[in-house]
């Protein structure tokens, strides 16, 4: 016979059996869980997703309106104005008799920081998610991921502690003229620091884009170094860019390590070799002194956190902004 | 492009009939694979004849699709993918170590089931393949390489003033036309189709077809189908493919009017599969 040799001859004969039986016990009894509960139920998970999600609602508010708040205050100190602040381009808060609080040795510290640790973590976080993805076989992924992942975890003061004591050492050993507090030494650190965010979420990037690009391309005869540089990073672009963003955050506003590394002096300088200081480190070292709470430096940390807060949140936006289009990117 | 008869294999010259002759391009024996532990292809024994269109038939999961991709190695990207026996060109055995897979894949393009265009431009999609095999590739000749294979395509007209937009803005048909544009772009002798229409709409499937039929004067063709009067439109020969064995294999005016095997029969008259 012609269905001699289908495979699932024995299911269908079974089912022909079974319409001859009656409906299964539940069938027949038809007792339903109470709608009333399964609706409270409902509203009940509802109501308390909407309360976790307006506590932290809450919190960011707040911290908005204390840093505000605390500004308006530094502002109204008879030694400060908001241009001088904005435009002002010395920061000697304590030194001297005159303070000064221009807020661009800050950024231009955080800034070179900054710009060091992407250059260290880029490309290198970018061929890790290359290999990762690309090259290397599955089960040596699942080993080296949770390695790299590790390096996040590490405390920052102990990346602190390895500028000082190793990065800058190597850097003098390799012939660099560099002071003890410096920032390329911070910077390295901070980039190391942002490699895993690099790193993993490019490979999460690459690895999203469909296999059908990849067999598209293997299909016309590309290598795997064509097919990873020609299709599949391209493919994952904005989403490489929105993990870059998203770590130079994070370099933005890392503390510990400009603290320990990059020295306390507020300088308007692009060389990397000279300590300087950075937002975050200004803060940390302010808010860590013995500084009285009325003292106008107190509350100079406050007008440079919402600086920080604004650039980091731009940041943020332009980061979802890209990740928007990386969505649309294929399909 | 002018308007052309749609092929029906009933009025068409048979390879026999006609009295060409087509020397084998790829051969196989004894030819079997498995993914891991799980033997996929059972000794099969199989010729596909130069400048003709084969298609492969038989129901989900026969391994008409692995096949297919042994044929120019894509399984190498499956893990766990091996193969044995002979299966070869009449200069290259496609399964030895030495083989070059690049250069495989350049004489052996594919078209899959799904459109898969890069998130590119037409032109781009295009050029990828020339410009990653082509020495010395000037704007011009690549510009009349673009042009040549978007007109095999039967595309031409429809994209030449937008060929900088983006290929995923094309229709699904259009894509599947890009995707066999891309591939013949590089130049090859033989084209794999993997089920190439099963994601397309009637009208869609039809140029397609046609583009088939067109193509096969330069290329071998070799197309794995589901759809039976699909591989009676538009193939010469058919293998007929069941749990990994090909039951029955010959001219597609045979095997489907003229079956030497039931199970054939059955399957081509829809009585299960």
């Amino acid at each position: 016979m012609f269905w001699s040799f289908i495979p699932y001859q024995d299911e269908l004969m079974a089912t022909a059996d079974n319409t001859a039986n009656q409906k299964p016990v539940c069938l027949q009894r038809r007792e339903f869980r109470s709608l009333a509960a399964t609706r409270f139920r409902e509203w009940f998970i509802l109501a308390a997703l909407a309360c976790c999600t307006l506590f932290t609602v809450l919190i960011t508010v707040t911290i908005v309106c204390l840093l505000v708040g605390q500004t308006f205050q530094f502002f109204s100190m008879p030694e400060t104005s908001i241009t001088d602040f904005l435009f002002g381009l010395k920061w000697s808060p304590t030194l001297g008799n005159e303070k000064l609080f221009g807020i661009w040795p800050l950024i231009c510290g955080t800034m070179l920081v900054t710009v060091i640790a992407m250059l260290v973590a880029l490309p290198l976080g970018l061929v890790t998610a290359i290999y990762l993805s690309e090259y290397a076989p599955q089960r040596l992924r699942n080993v080296l991921k949770p390695i790299l992942e590790l390096l996040a975890g590490i405390p920052t003061v102990v990346y602190g502690f390895f500028a000082l004591v190793v990065i800058t050492p190597a850097l003098q050993a390799v012939g660099l003229q560099v002071d003890f507090y410096n920032a390329i030494s911070a910077g390295i650190a901070v980039g190391i620091l942002c490699l895993p965010t690099v790193a993993s979420l490019s490979e999460d990037a690459l690895r999203a884009v469909p296999r059908r690009l990849r067999e598209a391309a293997y299909g016309l005869g590309g290598t795997k170094f064509d097919v990873s540089l020609k299709v599949v990073v391209p493919a994952a672009l904005s989403g490489i860019i929105s993990a870059f963003l998203l770590a130079a955050a994070r370099a933005i506003g890392e503390t510990m390590i400009v603290a320990m590394a990059a020295g306390a002096l507020a300088k308007l300088t692009f060389d990397p070799r000279q300590q300087i200081q950075t937002m975050t480190g200004h803060m940390a070292s302010t808010a860590t002194g013995d500084i009285s709470n009325f003292d106008v430096r107190y509350y100079s940390i406050y007008a440079v956190a919402l600086v920080l807060f604004f650039i980091t949140l731009s940041l943020t936006v332009i980061g979802n902004i890209v990740r928007r289009r990386f969505q649309e990117a294929y399909d | 492009m002018p308007p052309k008869t749609k092929p029906k294999f009933l009025s068409r010259p048979s390879n026999s009939e006609s009295g060409q002759v087509h020397p084998n391009i790829i051969s196989m024996d004894n030819f079997c694979a498995w993914y891991g532990d799980f033997q996929a292809l059972h000794n099969l024994k199989l010729d596909i004849p130069e400048n003709r269109v084969t298609a492969f038939i038989g129901p989900s999961g026969c391994g008409k699709s692995t096949l297919l991709k042994w044929i120019n190695r894509m399984n190498d990207i499956v893990p766990g993918a091996r193969a044995s026996g002979k299966l070869v060109l009449p200069d290259i055995d496609i399964l030895s170590r030495s083989t070059d897979v690049v250069a495989l894949r350049r004489r052996i393009g594919i078209v899959f089931q799904k459109p898969n265009p890069f998130p590119k431009s037409i032109f781009d999609n295009i050029a990828f393949g020339p410009r990653l095999h082509f020495a010395k590739l000037s704007k011009s000749d690549l510009d009349d390489l673009v042009e040549w294979a978007l007109k095999k395509a039967a595309l031409w007209n429809e994209v030449k003033d937008r060929l900088n937009k983006s290929a995923l803005g094309l229709s699904g048909g259009q894509q599947q036309r890009l995707c066999i544009a891309r591939a013949i772009a590089v130049g090859p002798d033989i084209l794999l189709m993997d089920e190439p229409c099963s994601a397309l709409d009637p009208a869609s499937t039809a140029r397609i077809e046609d583009l088939i039929f067109e193509l096969r004067e330069q290329y071998s063709i070799v197309i794995v189908t589901h759809n039976m009067q699909q591989a009676a439109r538009c193939s010469d020969r058919t293998a007929f493919f069941f749990e990994g064995k090909i039951i029955e294999e010959g001219e597609t005016e045979d095997v489907f009017t003229r079956p030497k095997e039931q199970q054939t029969e059955d399957y081509v008259t829809g009585k299960f599969g």
